[in-house]
C-alpha cells in the first residue's frame, strides 16, 4: 500500500533528515515509528503528506509516486489520509461539530452526509457531548479525540498519527492509544510515531526504529529498542 | 455542488468575520481610516478643481479697438475668434458706447473724471472684445492670432492694443502655479492612495497570519485552495463593505461641519452640498474601493500560505 524506496531528504544547510530509507506497510497494519527527537520520524509524516519533497528516492501510494502528483491530485491523495498532530492543530474558531464537517466539505461530501456522519464519528471517540463546544473549551485529549474523529470522518485509507500523545497523560494517551487500535481493528491502515516506551509495548504490533535519518530496526513484535 | 461550496464558503466568511470580532473590529477601523483618505482625495479633488476653474474664469483678455473700426468688421472679427479651437465661446463684445456707460458707472463717485469725460464732448473710448481661453496656456497663441490681425484687408487699422502683453507675466505664473497644482494633486492623490492600501494590505497580512496553522491544517485534511481562500476573501470583502459604510456615515458630520468653511475659503465650493448632490457616486466608489481592498488582499495574502 505504502513503499519508501531509497528515499533520502537533505536540507539546503546539507543537514540530513533521511537517508537511503526504505519500508513497505502492507493494507491494514499498524505501525510504529520510534525513535529519539532529530531520527528522522517528522520528516517521514510530511513526506507521506506530500508536505516536503524527497531530495532523493519515491514514495508510492498504492503504486502511484506521490510526488509526481499534480496539486488537485495532491488534495485528492491528502483525503484518503487522515491525519492528527500532537499539537491537535484544530480549526480554533470553529467548533467540535464545523472542525470535523470541514473535513467533509473538502471531501465533497453532502449536507446529509455531513449531519449524518458527524455524530457518529463523534460517538465513536465518546465525545458526542461536546459538540458545539470550541477547542478552547475542551481538555488536551478531548482535542485529540476531535483531531481524530475529523482525521477517520472521510473513511480514509491511512490513518498517520503524529506524536498523538505527546501533551498527554497517561490516562488520555491509554484512551487515544484505544481509539487508534479500535480504527485499525476496522480496517485502516494506522501509522503511529511516538518515543513513548509504554505505549509501544502496550501495542505489541510491527515497530520501525529510527535513528539519525535511517531506519536501523524493523521489528514484527513490537519491541521499543533504542 | 458550485452552488453548496458557494453557500458554504459565504457561511464560513460569515461567521469567520463574527468570531475574530476583536481582529474584525482592528482591520475595519484601519480600512475606515483607508476609506476615509479616499474620500478626502474625492473631496479635495472636487475643491482644487472648482479652484481652478474659477481662477481660470478669472483671467482674460480684452482686446481694445481703434475708435473708427466699424461695428460690422468687429462683430465678423468676433465670429472668426470663436471659431478658433482655443478660444472658450461665447466672445464678449462690448460696443464704445456700452464701454463708455461702464466707465461712468465704474467712476460715479468720481466728479473730477466725470467732468473731465464730459469736457471732451465724444466718447474717447473704443469698442472692446473680451476673450476668454480654453485653458490659461492658451492666450499665448489667441494673442499671436490677434497680433497678425491687427489691420484690415485695406490695409486701416483695427486693433488699437491687447491687453495680453501687459498681463502676460501674471498669466504665465498663474498657468505655471494651476499646471503644478493639478500635477502635484496628482502625484499626491496617488501617493496617499498607495501608503492606505498598503497599510490596509499589511493588517490584512497580519491577520491571516494568525490563521497561517489554520490554513496548513486546510491543505493537510485536503481541501482546495479556492475552497481556504473563499472564506478569507468573503470576510475581506466584509471588512471593506462594513468600513465603506462607517466612512460614508462619518463623512456627513464632517462634511457638514467643514461646509461654510470650505465654501468661504475655496471660492463658493460647499463639500457638504458636494457630497450630497454626488452621494451616489461617492457611495460607489468609497463601497467599490472597500470591497476590492479588502477581498483583493486577503486573496494575495492567503496565497503565501497555500504552498504546503
Amino acid at each position: 500500500m505504502i513503499h519508501f524506496d531509497k528515499v533520502s531528504k537533505i536540507y539546503p544547510d546539507s543537514s540530513i533528515a533521511l537517508e537511503d530509507v526504505t519500508f513497505s506497510i502492507a493494507p491494514k497494519e499498524f505501525v510504529s515509528v520510534v525513535g529519539h527527537s532529530g531520527a528522522g520520524k517528522t520528516t517521514l509524516v510530511k513526506m507521506l503528506l506530500a508536505e516536503e519533497k524527497p531530495s532523493d528516492g519515491k514514495i508510492f501510494f498504492e503504486s502511484t509516486d506521490i510526488h509526481s502528483l499534480s496539486k488537485e491530485k495532491i488534495n485528492d491523495f491528502r483525503r484518503k489520509i487522515g491525519v492528527v498532530f500532537q499539537d491537535f492543530r484544530l480549526l480554533l474558531h470553529k467548533n467540535v461539530y464545523e472542525n470535523i464537517a470541514f473535513a467533509m466539505e473538502a471531501a465533497g461530501r453532502t449536507d446529509e452526509e455531513i449531519e449524518a456522519d458527524v455524530p457518529h464519528v463523534l460517538d465513536l471517540v465518546d465525545l458526542g457531548k461536546k459538540i458545539w463546544n470550541f477547542p478552547g473549551e475542551l481538555s488536551g485529549g478531548e482535542k485529540q479525540r476531535v483531531a481524530i474523529a475529523r482525521a477517520i470522518v472521510n473513511q480514509p485509507d491511512v490513518l498517520v498519527a503524529d506524536e498523538p500523545t505527546g501533551q498527554l497523560d497517561p490516562l488520555n494517551t491509554y484512551d487515544i492509544v484505544q481509539i487508534l487500535k479500535k480504527i485499525n481493528d476496522l480496517g485502516t491502515t494506522v501509522i503511529l510515531t511516538t518515543h513513548n516506551k509504554g505505549v509501544i509495548d502496550s501495542l505489541g504490533k510491527r515497530v520501525l526504529t529510527m535513528e539519525n535519518g535511517r531506519i536501523i530496526r524493523d521489528d514484527k513484535d513490537g519491541k521499543y529498542v533504542i | 455542488m458550485m452552488w453548496i461550496n458557494i453557500k458554504r464558503i459565504a457561511r464560513s466568511g460569515f461567521y469567520g468575520f463574527w468570531r475574530n470580532g476583536f481582529v474584525s473590529l482592528s482591520s475595519i477601523l484601519v480600512m475606515v481610516v483607508t476609506l476615509f483618505v479616499i474620500g478626502s482625495i474625492i473631496f479635495s479633488g472636487a475643491i482644487l478643481r472648482g479652484t481652478m476653474e474659477q481662477i481660470k474664469s478669472k483671467v482674460d483678455i480684452n482686446v481694445y479697438f481703434v475708435k473708427d473700426a466699424s461695428e460690422d468688421d468687429i462683430l465678423s472679427f468676433k465670429t472668426n475668434l470663436e471659431k478658433l479651437p482655443e478660444v472658450a465661446p461665447p466672445v464678449v463684445y462690448v460696443s464704445a458706447d456700452d464701454a463708455l456707460a461702464n466707465f461712468r458707472t465704474l467712476h460715479q463717485n468720481d466728479q473730477f473724471t466725470l467732468q473731465a469725460l464730459d469736457e471732451l464732448g465724444n466718447n474717447p473710448l473704443g469698442a472692446t472684445l473680451n476673450i476668454k481661453a480654453k485653458d490659461p496656456s492658451q492666450y499665448a497663441s489667441i494673442a499671436d492670432y490677434l497680433k497678425s490681425k491687427t489691420t484690415l484687408s485695406d490695409g486701416s487699422n483695427l486693433i488699437d492694443k491687447v491687453n495680453y502683453y501687459q498681463n502676460k507675466d501674471s498669466i504665465d505664473r498663474l498657468t505655471r502655479i494651476i499646471d503644478s497644482a493639478d500635477n502635484l494633486g496628482l502625484i499626491l492623490t496617488i501617493f496617499l492612495i498607495i501608503v492606505s492600501i498598503l497599510i490596509t494590505f499589511n493588517t490584512i497580512r497580519l491577520v491571516i497570519y494568525m490563521s497561517r496553522d489554520e490554513i496548513s491544517v486546510m491543505k493537510l485534511v485536503g481541501a482546495s485552495n479556492g475552497y481556504i481562500r473563499g472564506p478569507f476573501f468573503v470576510a475581506g470583502a466584509l471588512y471593506g463593505f462594513i468600513s465603506a459604510i462607517i466612512t460614508l456615515v462619518l463623512f456627513y458630520p464632517v462634511t457638514l461641519w467643514l461646509g461654510k468653511t470650505t465654501a468661504n475659503f475655496f471660492v463658493g465650493l460647499n463639500v457638504f452640498s458636494y457630497y450630497i448632490s454626488n452621494f451616489g457616486q461617492i457611495f460607489l466608489i468609497i463601497v467599490f474601493s472597500g470591497i476590492a481592498i479588502g477581498s483583493i488582499s486577503s486573496y494575495l495574502a492567503v496565497r503565501k500560505y497555500l504552498k504546503v
